[in-house]
This record gives structure tokens, C-alpha cells and sequence, in this order.
């Protein structure tokens, strides 16, 4: 009986809550969000959405004769976005008209002139006849030697007889603002650089440099090229950093090593208690290896680490997200409680658990980073000072929105772009009205506008009660006009210290000075009080002296 | 005046003797934290202390954890109220405390110590003294501090802490009549010691669900049967 009545209450409330559930449906289009952020103790909070889906480019959408395969890599100058398709060895170049992209070319050769054939052909690994002439099949196309440690014989084809070399398994391309585009072309083991009409302008092959192991093949992963026409390359099997080519395309030495990360157990162990056999078979103590990397309108380059330990992650060891300056030291600014490393629970027992393996980073025009985790499916954005503005995304299902291993992200003014490397689709996610004020906020408080900033928070506040940085925003401005006590509270909610210390500093003054008079008279009165209380003894012990001195004499 | 006092506190004394020594036995905790060595002996050998002392500063550091976690200014303290259980937090304080008595007491006969396990007892929640004194004042402290001056409050409670340790470690000394390097050895043991206890727990408590899990489901055989 008891259970019935609380199924009939049950039931009563959701008759109740349901045209609440349908307003809320009707009004925003959708009926649940798999937003979130983290709250001061880590935990999840669900919050609006940021980002909506608004477009999802397939193959078929596109009107691609060869579908796409395994993508690995996107890249937007202005209004262009380069797919790297990688199985099909070619980039396709999209462009965007209003909200969707339409197909512009596919880049999958490059001419060289009959002028350059020569240097492209020395500077080229090419297969050799056993008299030192350069070895031709009988289409009279060049091929590469076959690839170190590879029992074929002969390498890729790399140049046809007509002057013309295509890709081979292209990892990443790049393309600066006058239109020259770049290549990791791994499988060929070359960066090569073209003009926009894919003529071709120069190659960086393996550095014969002593720095570069020579017994390694030189696979190009991933590049960025900056604003003065330096290339830098991620390559497999470098764990130096990132190569540096200048751009005339001289090799320069590598920045941004990772630091070799071990700790002292581990030391003892491998030195001491190890036999030789078993410490060869271990992976030796080397530094690890970028994902991928990102240059920001600055020129600093973010790089993503993914092969760390987990326990290295909580103490800010690993630091899977990094921005490295022209030396290559890691200047990332991280002022909140955790640092950016993803999802702070890793859902422990499920088949996607585990910390979040951040594949690519994007930095917004205005500072905001955006990385991609392919552990579950999410991307994260964060502030300039680390702070997480949102996350988002899901894995596994077949659903807009849904990833099953995102590989790369980009972003075209707000608008976030996601490739999905085993769907072969790209996701566009547009800010909603929720993501659209917290940029905005943000905006407005580098450019000075406190005032405005704090207006925008309240509005964020309003979509979601659960936004320290609006706390901390609107807090920052009534500390600006002195309302030290309203800041004091909106900063204890968002557990700032340092901000709260900041207004109870002022607070604290204010306080001393209006109550000053009232604190002086309470010492003052409990001094008189004493010293009256000390004489009034003293004269009685006197009386009494005099008293027992007149008894005994 | 003075002999007047010494009338009243003649009067005092035979109309409320125990409340009397206890009070005094309060207050002669003063004298311990400030001269540890001769305190410490005294406490015990020459009954200076009481068990009565010893248990309302246990119940002190007790009050005074949770007074700390629930009202020192969140600038200076991370705890997340919503989720803290008083009683836990009560148990994991009080039983490590407790185990750790039992574990040097039980090794005193093999370490040739003098003290029994009330002085033991009673030494190490004099050694709490420090911790209350300086830390309840602290939460009203941590109230007009700012953040950038959380130095003062972070240095008052290492004092505190260490105060306590080095009592602590000065009250085996003399409960035991060790010298500081024995002193030291036996900790170490007693540490190791607290960790049998703690596994012979849970190895009894272990058995002893089985033995009742045993016991339960011959009882509901034989009802099955029977029935």
C-alpha cells in the first residue's frame, strides 16, 4: 500500500512536470543536453548546450565519386576547409557559402616545372640501377627506395614521366594567406610546398643533419607553418620536438622537446631489480612524442601530448596541452583549480574509461582554446587563463554530434569543425545563444568593457546558475563599484580566493574605519575598568593590613 | 585577601574534591606543553593528570576538528560540507588514535616500557593540547585574514601540528622512560604494530561474517527441511 501511494505521487508529479518538459522542447528544439562543465569539487554539472550541431558533411553531401577514407587531418584558411583524406591520397578543398560547404577542388598532384625537375629529383630519394642511373618502370615514372627496415623492392612511385608527383598517404596540410600550400606527405617521407595552382615551390626531406637520426625514415605527421614562413614538422619516431625548417626550407634543429618524465620508484626498479633482458624489452626512458599541434594568430604553437600515465595527469606532470613559445618552454597559463587536461572523471568500469586523449587543438581569434578527446568523444574548451567553459559530445552512438574517433578540429570564426576519422564525416557545431554570451562576456572583459562584461555574465547566469566565471564576472565588477560585500558573496560562490581575499581586503578597511570609534572606546573602558579594579584592591588589601597589624599589636 | 582565599579554597575543596583534582588535572596541561620533559613525567608518576582531563581533550580536538571544518573562512580550507559525515571523519580520527595506544602498549613489554595503557592513554591527549588551543582561536582568525595573508594562518597551524607531534613523541619518552632513540625505534614499531591490528580486524571481522553467514543459512536449511 505504501508503495502505491508513492507511484501515485510519482505519477502525479510527472503529470505534473511533463507540459514543462514539452515548453522546454517546444521552445529550444531539443529535450536533453549532453553539455557540462565541472564544479569547483570536480564534479559534473550539466549546463545548456554551447555548441549545436548545424551541419554534417558526408561524402554523399558533397558529391564525392570516390568516398572518403580514414580522413585525418582539417585545416581552414578564411573561409576554406581543407579534408585531408588520407586513404584516397588526395585534400579536398571546401569553401563556405552562408551556412554549408560546397565542394571546391581536389588537390591530389603536384606539377613540377621542367626547370625543377632536376633539383626535385636529386633532392628525392629515388631508387637507384645497379650503375647509379635513376631506376624507371616502363611508363618511365620514378620510385622512392623501399622504406627502411622493408623487405619490397622498390619504395612508392614518386614522379611520373610527365612531371607530375602525387600524394602518399597525406597526413596534414597547411596553407599560409597567400594561397601556398604544404603537404605532410608521410609516405612519400617529404613536406612539399606548392603555389595555389599546385606548381610546385620546394620540398623538405629528411634533414642530413647529425641531430636526425639517420637510421630513421622521415615520416611527416603533422605541420604548421607560421607567419614568417617557418614550417614546423611533427614527424613519427622524432622524439626531439618539433622539426624547424626555415623557410627556404634548411633545417634548423628541433624546439619543444618533451621532457622525459620518471619517477624515482620506477628508477630504482629498472636499475636495480630489472635482469638485462627485461630492461631491454622495456620501453626505455624517452621523452614522448606530440599528437598535434596548432600555431595561434601570435605564432605560438599549441601542441597536444596524448602517451602520459594517468597519475602524471593529476599532478599536472603530463600536461597533455601545451603552448610553446619561440624556445619551445611551455607558457600555458592554468589558474583554476585543475588544469586543462580533459574530462576530470574518467568513469571508471565502462568500456570507455580512462583519462581523455586530447587528438587536436583549435585556438579561437580570441584566445579561447578548443581540444578534442577521442577516449569518449568530447571537446572542451577553455579560457586563456584554463578555465573550462564547456564540454561537450558523446561517442559510440550513431547520432549527429556523436563521434566514434574524432581525429581533428578546426574553426571558422566560432563555429567549430570536427572530423571524424572512421565515420569519414565532418561535424559543424554552432554556438548557441548560451555560447555565443559566454564569448562575448569573456570578449568584453579583455577589451575593458567591465561593465558590459558583467551585464553579459548576468545573462549567462541566467541560462545556467551553475557558471562560476559569470560568479567571478559580475563579482570583478561590484567590487569596481565598491559594493565589496556583493563581490565578497558572488566570489565565495564561485570559490575564488583570490578575488574573495581581494574585496574582503577592502571590505576589512571600510569595516575598521567606520567602526573605529566604537572599537577604541571598548579597549578604552576595559583598561579603566582594570586599573580602577587593580586601586580598589589595593586600597582594600591596605585597610586590611592596617586592620590585622592594629590585632596583632 | 590571601588568607581568605586559601580559606575558601579549603572549603572549596572539601565540599567539591573530585571536581576539584579535575580541574586541576585540567589546568596542569598548561604546564606540559610548556616544559614537556619534567610535565610529562609528572603527569604520570607523580598523578599530576587524570583520565577525566585526558577524555574532555579528546572530545576537544574532536569538537574542534569539526568547528574547523565547518566554519574557518573557505579561503583557507577545502571542504566540501554537503558530503563530510561528522561521525567518519570522528572515527577516522579516533580510531587511528586508539590503535595506535593499543599497538605501543602492546609493544611496551617487549621494548621494556614503564608506562600502563592509561598513562600511554593519558600522555598522548595531553600531547592534543596544542592543537586545540591554537586552532580554535584560528577558525575565528581565518575569518578577518585575506587570501594573500594565509601565510600567518598556514605557519600558526604547522606550529600547531608540530607542537603536537613533538609532544607526543616527548610524552612516550617519559611515560616509558625511553631515551629519545629507543623512543624512535618504538614508534616505528608501534606504526607496524597498528598495522597487524588493523589487519587482524579485518581478517576478524571477515570470519566472523562468514561464521554468521554460515550459521544463518544452516538455520534456513533446517527450516526448509522441517517445514
Amino acid at each position: 500500500m505504501k508503495i502505491n501511494v508513492r507511484l501515485l505521487v510519482l505519477l502525479a508529479a510527472l503529470i505534473i512536470l511533463m507540459p514543462m518538459a514539452d515548453a522546454y522542447a517546444a521552445e529550444d528544439g531539443f529535450t536533453s543536453t549532453y553539455t557540462y562543465n565541472y564544479d569547483y569539487w570536480g564534479d559534473i554539472r550539466e549546463s545548456p548546450d554551447a555548441y549545436r550541431v548545424s551541419d554534417v558533411i558526408y561524402s554523399s553531401t558533397l558529391g564525392l565519386e570516390k568516398a572518403m577514407r580514414s580522413p585525418k587531418s582539417l585545416f581552414v584558411r578564411d573561409q576554406d576547409l581543407y579534408i585531408v583524406d588520407t586513404g584516397n591520397n588526395r585534400i579536398l578543398q571546401l569553401t563556405k557559402i552562408g551556412t554549408h560547404f560546397e565542394m571546391v577542388r581536389e588537390i591530389d598532384h603536384v606539377t613540377i616545372g621542367a626547370d625543377q625537375m632536376e633539383a626535385f629529383k636529386a633532392q628525392s630519394d629515388l631508387l637507384k640501377n645497379e650503375d647509379g642511373s635513376d631506376y624507371t618502370d616502363e611508363n618511365g615514372s620514378f620510385y622512392l627506395k623501399p622504406p627502411l627496415g622493408s623487405s619490397a623492392d622498390r619504395g612508392p612511385m614518386v614522379l611520373t614521366a610527365d612531371g607530375v608527383t602525387y600524394f602518399n598517404n597525406p597526413n596534414d596540410v597547411s596553407v599560409d594567406p597567400d594561397g601556398r600550400i604544404y603537404v605532410a606527405d608521410r609516405d612519400n617521407n617529404r613536406v612539399i610546398v606548392m603555389d595555389k595552382d599546385l606548381n610546385y615551390l620546394q620540398m623538405l626531406t629528411k634533414p642530413t643533419d647529425s641531430t636526425f637520426d639517420q637510421n630513421q625514415s622521415f615520416l611527416p605527421n603533422k605541420l604548421v607553418v607560421d607567419t614568417s614562413g617557418r614550417i614546423f614538422v611533427l614527424a613519427s619516431n622524432i622524439n626531439k620536438g618539433l622539426a624547424k625548417f626555415e623557410a627556404d626550407g634548411s633545417f634548423t634543429g628541433f624546439i619543444g622537446a618533451n621532457t622525459v618524465t620518471y619517477n624515482l620508484w620506477d628508477y630504482i626498479w629498472k636499475s636495480y631489480f630489472m635482469t638485462k633482458e627485461q630492461r631491454s624489452q622495456q620501453a626505455a626512458f624517452v621523452p614522448t612524442e606530440y599528437q598535434n599541434i596548432y600555431i595561434d594568430k601570435e605564432g605560438f604553437i599549441y601542441a597536444t601530448n596524448i602517451s602520459f600515465s594517468e597519475y602524471d595527469l593529476l599532478w599536472d606532470n603530463a600536461k597533455p596541452i601545451r603552448r610553446l613559445n619561440a624556445v619551445g618552454s611551455d607558457i600555458l597559463i592554468k589558474n583554476d583549480r585543475y588544469p586543462p587536461i580533459g574530462d576530470l572523471q574518467w568513469v571508471e568500469g565502462s568500456s570507455d574509461h580512462g583519462a581523455s586523449k586530447l587528438y587536436d587543438i583549435t585556438v579561437l581569434d580570441n584566445d579561447m582554446y578548443v581540444v578534442i578527446d577521442q577516449t569518449r568523444g568530447r571537446v572542451f574548451g577553455y579560457d586563456p587563463q584554463g578555465i573550462m567553459l564547456w564540454a561537450f559530445g558523446t561517442s559510440g552512438v550513431p547520432a549527429e554530434g556523436a563521434f566514434t574517433r574524432a581525429v581533428s578540429i578546426e574553426h571558422i570564426d566560432k563555429d567549430l569543425i570536427v572530423l571524424d576519422e572512421l565515420n569519414s564525416t565532418v561535424t559543424v557545431f554552432t554556438p548557441t545563444e548560451y555560447g555565443n554570451l559566454i564569448y562575448q562576456a569573456s570578449e568584453q572583459y579583455l577589451l575593458g568593457d567591465y561593465d558590459g562584461s558583467a551585464q553579459t555574465w548576468e545573462k549567462v547566469l541566467q541560462l545556467n546558475a551553475n557558471y562560476n566565471l559569470a560568479f567571478i564576472g559580475i563579482g570583478r565588477s561590484k567590487m569596481r563599484t565598491e559594493q565589496y560585500k556583493e563581490a565578497m558573496d558572488l566570489f565565495k560562490m564561485a570559490h575564488d580566493r583570490t578575488n574573495y581575499g581581494r574585496a574582503f581586503r577592502y571590505y576589512r578597511k571600510v569595516w575598521v574605519e567606520q567602526n573605529i570609534w566604537w572599537v577604541v572606546v571598548i579597549i578604552a573602558a576595559l583598561v579603566v575598568f582594570f586599573f580602577v579594579r587593580k586601586t580598589i584592591r589595593k586600597m582594600k588589601w591596605e585597610v586590611a593590613a592596617y586592620e590585622h597589624s592594629k590585632v596583632h599589636k | 585577601m590571601s588568607i581568605a582565599k586559601s580559606i575558601n579554597d579549603a572549603v572549596a575543596r572539601k565540599e567539591h574534591p573530585r571536581l576539584n583534582r579535575y580541574k586541576e588535572t585540567l589546568l596542569y596541561a598548561k604546564y606540559v606543553i610548556f616544559h614537556p620533559f619534567d610535565g610529562f613525567w609528572d603527569l604520570v608518576h607523580e598523578k599530576r593528570g587524570s583520565l577525566a582531563a585526558a577524555h574532555t581533550f579528546v572530545v576537544l580536538f574532536l569538537l574542534t576538528y569539526v568547528l574547523k571544518l565547518m566554519y574557518t573562512s573557505f579561503q583557507f580550507i577545502t571542504a566540501n560540507i554537503q558530503y563530510i559525515n561528522i561521525y567518519e571523519r570522528w572515527a577516522s580520527l579516533l580510531l587511528p588514535f586508539l590503535i595506535l595506544c593499543i599497538a605501543n602498549w602492546s609493544l611496551s613489554t617487549l621494548f621494556d616500557g614503564k608506562g600502563h595503557f592509561k598513562d600511554i592513554y593519558m600522555a598522548m591527549s595531553y600531547a592534543l593540547v596544542p592543537y586545540i588551543i591554537i586552532q580554535l582561536p584560528l577558525i575565528l582568525v581565518s575569518n578577518i585574514l585575506a587570501f594573500d595573508e594565509g601565510s600567518f594562518y598556514t605557519v600558526l597551524m604547522s606550529v600547531s601540528e608540530i607542537w603536537c607531534l613533538f609532544l607526543a613523541f616527548v610524552g612516550l619518552m617519559e611515560v616509558h622512560d625511553y631515551g629519545p632513540g629507543k623512543t624512535l625505534i618504538s614508534i616505528v614499531a608501534t606504526i607496524f604494530g597498528a598495522m597487524v591490528i588493523i589487519f587482524l580486524l579485518l581478517v576478524f571481522f571477515s570470519l566472523l561474517s562468514d561464521a554468521f553467514g554460515y550459521f544463518a543459512s544452516m538455520y534456513r536449511e533446517i527450516v526448509f527441511r522441517l517445514s
